[in-house]
Parts: C-alpha cells; sequence; structure tokens
C-alpha cells in the first residue's frame, strides 16, 4: 500500500509548520533520556527545516517506547544470541531452522514488557500456530527473558517506515554492474548516437555518478536521477537536460517560440529569448501549439527498453570516467 | 473498548431505565440508511453517494448547454488542523479564526504531540445531509453549511501516532457520524453538536495498522476496513452502530490450515502476514446483499522470497462478502501473485449492462496494475479484461479467467528491471449509464526497481527494493467500456491524471487535470466544456441540490470551493 504524494505532502506541511518555527509539540525534552531513540526533530528546539524525500519517520508504539537501560539490552542481546538465534535469526527475521520472523511477530509487537514473551520462553510452544515448528521450553529466570524482550523491543525502535526491517546489509551498487560493455557500446551507437555523444553531452558521464546504479538512474531517466519525473526538485549538476520548447502560432502575427513554461488544456505559458513570459489562452480557434520536447525520443527508446540493453549500456558508460 | 466504553457502561445501570427512550431517539430523523437505496440526486450521503459506486448524479439542473455559466457559490478556505493537548497548539492554532461561534471538540487517546496541525488536506469524500455538509481531514472533521461554507463545528482527535495517509471521509446513520482514524479508532459523533458519543478500536495498533477508509453503513452494520504495510492480515468488519460492538471480522488472507487459498501461500504463517488490506470503501448490491470490496497488496510486497510462487489469495482481489453474515461470497484475484504494490483496493463499480443480448449485473474496476476488470457480481465469474495502461508492462500474457500473469523478469533484481508504476490509485472513478463509460485517471510510467536486500527470507513490508530512475508516459482521464474492457476514448493531460471522478445526468464529468484546474468534460469523448483554475483539486467533486439550485463541490486541499449556475 503506497501513497506517496500523499506521504509527501504531509511531510511538506511538517517542514512548513517548523519553518514557521511554529514547532509541533512544545516538549521540554531537548535531549532523549539514554537509551531511547533519538526524538523526532519536531519534538526538540526548532530546527533548520531538512529537504527531505518520504515519509515522515515511523512513531508506532514500537518508535515510541521508553527502551531500557542499554545495559539491560546489551544483556538481552547475548542471551538472545546464545539461546534463540539459532531458530530465529541473528537478526529476529527467522532462521533456517524454523523459527518465525520475530519483527513481524503479534506477540512480540504487543508485548509491553516482557509479560507476553516470558511465558512462550518459559513454557515453550508444543503446538504452535501456523505449521511453525514446535518450541521447546527455556527455563530461564524471569530477569534474563525480560532483557531479551527489552532486546526485541530496542530492534523494533529502529524498524523503518512502511514495514521496513531494520536496516541490514545492502547490495553494494557495483552490483549493478552485470551486463557487456562492448554490447552496450553497440547498443548506443545504433540507438542512442543521432542525440547523444559520449564526446559531447555525455562525456565523463561516469565521473557525475557516485556509483553505477546512480549511473543507470540517471542515463534511464533522461539526466533526472532517482525517482523519474518526481525528482524534478532534486535538481543538481546530474541535470542537463534539453529544455521543452514551444511554438505558438496565434491566428494573427508572427509565431513565437521559447521554452515552455506551462501548458494545460486552457493556456500555455512561455519564456521568450529575452526572459519575457508570454500566456496564450488556448480556444478551438488558437493559437496554435507546438510543444518540442527532446526527451520524448529518450521516452519512447526506454518504454520498449529490455533489461539486458540497459545493464549493457549501464556497463559501457561506466567506462567513461 | 476504551475509556469513553467503559465510561459508559458504568452509567448504564443507572440509564436504563431510560434506554427504550434513547433507542428511539438514535433511530429517528436523520439519515435514514434506507434512503441510500434511491438514485443518487438532492444528498451525498455515503462515499459514493450512493452504494453503486457508480458516482453518477441524476442531478440535470447544471447541464451542457448551461454548464458555461458555473461560476463559484461560495469559497470557504482555512481549515486548520488542530495539534496540542487543547488542539490550539502552535502559532498554526486550530479552527479557523474568526468563526468563533463553531464549536471545538477534543478528544482522543493521544496526547496531542504527534498531531500535525497545519492546513488541512480534504482528500476524502464530503458528505451533504440535510444542508450540512460533513469533511475530514487526518485526525479533524468538520461540519459545515451547504448554503454558504460557514464552519459550524470541529471536532479534533489526538492522535495515538502511526502512519496517517490521507483521510477518506465519515459514513452517516440517523443523527450520527461515524469515522475512523488514524490510530484505529472507530468513533461515532453526534452529528448536531460534534461531541463524540464513544470510541471502539477496530485494529491493533501496536501491529501497526492505521485505519482512514469511510465508513460504510448498510441498514444496522458500520462496514469498516483498515490498512498496514507491515506484514500484518487485512480484515474487514462489521460494528453495531448503536453499541460499537463487533458483528463480524472477515480475513482477507487465510488464517488456519483449513482456510481456502491457504495452498497459494507458502505456508500458512506466510499466509497469516500476508497482507490484502481493504483500506478503502467499496459498493454494496441490495439485491444480492454483498458488499463488493477490493483488497490491497501481498506483504512482503517485493521479494520474492518468503513468498513462493502461489497467487497469494485473497491479495489485489475483488471480494464479495454477504452483509449480515460475514461470509464471503466469491472473489476475482486482479492481481495474482502480485510483486509491485499494485494494491487492488480503489473501490469496484456496480453496472447493469446487456452483453449479447442479455441483461447482466456486473461489476467493474480500474486496477492499479494498468488492466480492467468486469465480472458478475451475482457469482464473481469473469465477464471482460484488458489492459488500458499502455505502459503495463509487467504481466507476459493473460490467463483463461483474464487475469494478467506475472512476467518473472520484471520482478525487482540486484542489476534492476525496469518495471511500469501504478496506472491509477484509490481515487475515485465514476460510470454513467447515459454514456455506457468507466472513467479513471489513468498515469504512465516505468521505473527501475533495484533489490537491495538480498535475505534468501525476503524482506518485510514495502522494503527490501529501491526505486530508480525512470520515465513518466503521460497521464489521462479515460473512458472505459465495461463490457468489452476496451478503450473508448483517452483524454491526455499534461500535468497527469489526478483526481478522483464525477458524472451527471447533465451529461457532464467533472475532474482535475492534475494542472491546477477543476474541468467539466463532455462524457462522450473527454472534450473540456468549462473550466476554473483552483490551484489543486484534492479530491473527487461531488453534487447536491438545496433550495432549488443546484451545487457542485470540490475540495482544494483545506479550502471547500460550492459552484452553481449564476
Amino acid at each position: 500500500m503506497r501513497q506517496s504524494r500523499e506521504h509527501r505532502h504531509a511531510w511538506a506541511i511538517v517542514a512548513a509548520a517548523l519553518m514557521m518555527g511554529a514547532g509541533l509539540v512544545t516538549l521540554a525534552q531537548t535531549k532523549p533520556p539514554e537509551g531511547q531513540p533519538p526524538a523526532p526533530a519536531a519534538q526538540g528546539a526548532p530546527q533548520p527545516p531538512v529537504e527531505r524525500r518520504g515519509p515522515p519517520p515511523p512513531n508506532f508504539p514500537q518508535q515510541q517506547r521508553h527502551l531500557a537501560d542499554a545495559a539491560v539490552i546489551a544483556r538481552g542481546k547475548g542471551l538472545y544470541e546464545s539461546n534463540c538465534a539459532a531458530c530465529h535469526g541473528i537478526d529476529l527475521r527467522g532462521g533456517q531452522q524454523g523459527g518465525p520472523n520475530l519483527l513481524r511477530s503479534q506477540l512480540v509487537l504487543s508485548d509491553k514488557s516482557g509479560e507476553q514473551i516470558t511465558p512462550v520462553v518459559q513454557r515453550g510452544r508444543p503446538n504452535p500456530p501456523a505449521g511453525a515448528p514446535p518450541m521447546p521450553a527455556f527455563p530461564m529466570p524471569p530477569d534474563d527473558i525480560k532483557a531479551i524482550a527489552e532486546y526485541f523491543h530496542s530492534v523494533l525502535a529502529h524498524a523503518g517506515a512502511q514495514g521496513r526491517p531494520p536496516e541490514g546489509e545492502l547490495v553494494p551498487p557495483e552490483r549493478v554492474l552485470v551486463g557487456d560493455a562492448a554490447a552496450g557500446q553497440a547498443y548506443f551507437s545504433a540507438k542512442c548516437s543521432t542525440c547523444h555523444s559520449v564526446d559531447g553531452d555525455l562525456k565523463a558521464i561516469a565521473s557525475r555518478s557516485r556509483d553505477p546504479r546512480e549511473l543507470q538512474d540517471l542515463w534511464v531517466s533522461g539526466g533526472r536521477g532517482r525517482g523519474g519525473r518526481d525528482a524534478d526538485a532534486e535538481g543538481g549538476e546530474t541535470t542537463r537536460r534539453q529544455p521543452v520548447t514551444v511554438t505558438v502560432i496565434p491566428a494573427s502575427g508572427s509565431p513565437l517560440e521559447g521554452r515552455l513554461a506551462r501548458i494545460d488544456d486552457f493556456v500555455v505559458s512561455l519564456i521568450l529569448e529575452d526572459g519575457t513570459r508570454k500566456t496564450f489562452t488556448r480556444t478551438a480557434s488558437g493559437p496554435k501549439v507546438e510543444v518540442h520536447d527532446p526527451a520524448d525520443a529518450h521516452r519512447k527508446l526506454v518504454s520498449t527498453l529490455a533489461e539486458k540493453d540497459m545493464h549493457n549500456v549501464t556497463a559501457y558508460l561506466w567506462t567513461l570516467k | 473498548m476504551v475509556a469513553a466504553m467503559k465510561a459508559m457502561t458504568r452509567t448504564f445501570a443507572l440509564l436504563l431505565f431510560l434506554a427504550p427512550i434513547a433507542l428511539v431517539a438514535q433511530t429517528q430523523g436523520g439519515l435514514d440508511p434506507a434512503s441510500l437505496l434511491k438514485p443518487l440526486g438532492d444528498s451525498w450521503a455515503t462515499y459514493s453517494g450512493d452504494y453503486t459506486g457508480r458516482r453518477y448524479s441524476s442531478l440535470t439542473q447544471i447541464n451542457q448547454s448551461n454548464v458555461k455559466n458555473l461560476g463559484l457559490a461560495w469559497l470557504s478556505r482555512g481549515f486548520v488542523q488542530g495539534s496540542g493537548p487543547t488542539g490550539h497548539g502552535g502559532a498554526a492554532g486550530a479552527g479557523r479564526r474568526g468563526e468563533g461561534s463553531a464549536r471545538f471538540t477534543v478528544a482522543g487517546e493521544g496526547s496531542g504531540e504527534f498531531n500535525g496541525g497545519g492546513p488541512a488536506q480534504i482528500r476524502g469524500s464530503v458528505l451533504m445531509v440535510d444542508g450540512v455538509l460533513y469533511a475530514t481531514s487526518p485526525d479533524n472533521a468538520w461540519a459545515i453549511d451547504a448554503r454558504d461554507g460557514t464552519i459550524l463545528w470541529q471536532f479534533y482527535w489526538k492522535t495515538r501516532g502511526g502512519t496517517h495517509t490521507g483521510h477518506r471521509g465519515f459514513g452517516m446513520w440517523h443523527n450520527y457520524l461515524f469515522m475512523e482514524t488514524h490510530d484505529d479508532y472507530l468513533v461515532k459523533i453526534d452529528a448536531h453538536t460534534g461531541k463524540e458519543v464513544w470510541h471502539v478500536e477496530l485494529a491493533p495498533f501496536d501491529e501497526q495498522y492505521f485505519s482512514s477508509m469511510a465508513p460504510i453503513i448498510v441498514r444496522d452494520h458500520v462496514i469498516v476496513g483498515t490498512g498496514n504495510d507491515l506484514d500484518t492480515p487485512g480484515f474487514l468488519q462489521s460494528y453495531d452502530p448503536e453499541t460499537g460492538k463487533r458483528q463480524w471480522i472477515l480475513y482477507t488472507v487465510p488464517m488456519s490450515a483449513d482456510d481456502p487459498g491457504v495452498d497459494t501461500w507458502p505456508s500458512l504463517d506466510a499466509a497469516r502476514h500476508g497482507g490484502a488490506q481493504p483500506w478503502v470503501p467499496g459498493a454494496y448490491d441490495p439485491e444480492t446483499n454483498l458488499y463488493i470490496f477490493g483488497t490491497g497488496n501481498p506483504t512482503p510486497a517485493y521479494t520474492v522470497a518468503g513468498r513462493g510462487t502461489g497467487t497469494g489469495l485473497f491479495t489485489c482481489s475483488l471480494i464479495a462478502v454477504n452483509v449480515d453474515t460475514g461470509k464471503m461470497a466469491w472473489y476475482y484475484q486482479t492481481s495474482p501473485r502480485d510483486m509491485h504494490d499494485f494494491d487492488s483496493a480503489q473501490t469496484p463499480i456496480l453496472i447493469d449492462s446487456k452483453i449479447n443480448g442479455q441483461p447482466r449485473k456486473l461489476v467493474s474496476t480500474a486496477a492499479r496494475n494498468g488492466y480492467f476488470f468486469t465480472v458478475d457480481r451475482v457469482t464473481g465469474e469473469y465477464v471482460a479484461s484488458g489492459k488500458y495502461s499502455p505502459a503495463a508492462n509487467f504481466a507476459s500474457g493473460m490467463d483463461k479467467q483474464g487475469r494478467p500473469i506475472l512476467n518473472p523478469e520484471k520482478v525487482a533484481t540486484i542489476p534492476g528491471a525496469i518495471v511500469s508504476g501504478s496506472a491509477t490509485n484509490w481515487q475515485p472513478q465514476a460510470y454513467s449509464p447515459d454514456t455506457g463509460l468507466l472513467y479513471t485517471p489513468e498515469n504512465n510510467g516505468l521505473t527501475i526497481r533495484y533489490l537491495i536486500d538480498a535475505d534468501p527470507r525476503g524482506s518485510m513490508g514495502l522494503g527490501g527494493i529501491q526505486g530508480g530512475g525512470g520515465v513518466s508516459t503521460g497521464g489521462s482521464i479515460t473512458a472505459i467500456d465495461p463490457n468489452t474492457a476496451k478503450v473508448a476514448w483517452r483524454h491526455e493531460l499534461p500535468g497527469g491524471g489526478e483526481t478522483g471522478m464525477l458524472t451527471t445526468a447533465g451529461r457532464l464529468l467533472f475532474a482535475g487535470d492534475g494542472a491546477g484546474n477543476f474541468v467539466a468534460y463532455d462524457p462522450a469523448n473527454g472534450k473540456p466544456l468549462w473550466h476554473s483554475r483552483l490551484g489543486t483539486v484534492s479530491n473527487a467533486a461531488e453534487t447536491y441540490m438545496l433550495d432549488g439550485k443546484q451545487y457542485v463541490l470540490v475540495a482544494g486541499g483545506d479550502a471547500l470551493f460550492a459552484f452553481a449556475l449564476q
């Protein structure tokens, strides 16, 4: 379930509120007590607005709770790793022996301070629900189990937004390089070189990206990088897109050409060479409007782009440092 | 049950002798649920206006011949959400200034610290009953005079937190309003005063559910759905509008080893964490007593590991449920084995049509995966389907039941797969029996999807992948013939298809154009007939009739615009 536009808008409101110095709440708290996750920006003193994409930080009960002392959490972690990790996984996301993922466990999510987890550990689960393998009883002291529970809660506090697990090991971006550079060069010559040149607009294009994944994002989107059309606002030096231009031909008078500023069914606005902005009302009787988008050919190409060709071209472009 | 309910229980004995009078009072006056069975006209009393999901109004005062004279009747702007413990925290304040006479009610189980305040975002339906409008924004609601836009009361809910998406509006039953809150309560509000009557928890907030659907009320059933991005089971429920007691719950994934569909998951544990959240209102067919709704994506959404190769029932499906028993009558899966968050929760539309000369009772939907579906609404039997979004590239073909077959090459990979995005979303579609066409906003685009978590156990929620570069290949308002699933016309929009639809017997189709214009189109061909530039259009337009005057109402973020003939 994703409603990204709404999330983004909600965050823009938060950012705007911060900018106005309104502060969303007036908590005296300026420093989180030890063992607590850092307070969301909105809770502290007003801070300079940070340009941020994506949803606001999650604030479900897991992220709101007061965590135990660091020493308790560390003890719980040690106990978990020696007693539980073999079945439930070192990162709590389930293990090879069939122990379920604890980060999405209803019981762990609704546990407050070990009261639900303790009986399960002490008694085991001879007949677990959902067809999982039986769990043996672990006759541990209640304090140890409570420490394990507090460790669980400290991990859940760092889970990502939209149900994501806490950030673990991520695939390095270099692993995008699976293509054949020579085949990529051949594809480039056949399909791209009419408009682009590796000695001209794409000279040393690889040096404009931090890694091959970013390079692939950059060229596939036609100079915008991650996020497609939504990434406009990011701008930055990677954006070297040719502007969209428009020719407006009034019923009488000479045609005007310029950079397209805005167009819908009812008006068209353009910026002339001298920087003047002109707006025309569009009706059935005119003016005639011709939009020239240099990216049209690129969009058409990407619409039928096969993964293999994409990876080959990326491998080729990565050689252009 | 929470504090308010407990308080009610404590005083229940005292009030027992008054109970018969109280119950009579509750079920008299206001909105009679039976009135929702009539063709949509003067009022707008449920999410889609009526139960059919068509958003087709029988009103004709505003029509093709005079729409050029449509002008602003009133504008009510500056709806501000509450914040803090009193609702008046922060410089932004709460409630619209200069309207001191409007009642302000504070409720909720939170402290107010997670209420963002700021300008409202009206992104759901606004009800119009007996001359009063009822609008919502996350954690906030307003009653507004439908004749001039004056705010009558504001309801402010101190949230416990959680994911705050757009809010889809109220359900109404007699003199009471029912609202879901993002922190998972169903709240009953007195429509006259804006005061809370009771609230009950409808989903475990601890498990990261969030609830924003407009309740659909059928007789004495308050039907509510909820959402979640974490790996949890989806469910639809029905509550008693008087007592707040749950009448039934229908899980949208298998929950025990003998449940139907369990063999479409790699394990029962996977099924029980499989998602299929019903977070958008459905339609109701009184003839069969079936409520028909769509379900969301499977979880984990994007990673093959942990999901296996099964279709994952009943995710991304149309489901018909008996309103009295809560039993599933049929299902039809529109995105089998979804790997792209092609959430299919959008409101389906009930259509009566003739196919091969035979009258048919149908239900249709333009799904987020870019395919359109029509099935028999009595049996769920497949009638027609087809691809409407030219960009849709995730399928290798269609099966005998008209469902797209996932192309495994289009699932996120480490070097990147280039895949079509959401062709549409929750925004309401509309259907006109005059043209026989269904209207939907459409967006086309492709993005690279990288697998960034290669863990053999799979990821969780919407994790495990990263969206990369891509291109937008255009948006439109698209008209589709439900009998054939073929596109009849497409009106291109430079700004993309963004808002929901309204169509009327005045042969008009109202929608935002993605460029800030509110436009009346000819439903036969998509030609613009009238427009007003509001800057932003944030919900699907509605229409109602008061004192012999037809209004067209639309929200633009924190403003409501009412248009009428000048």
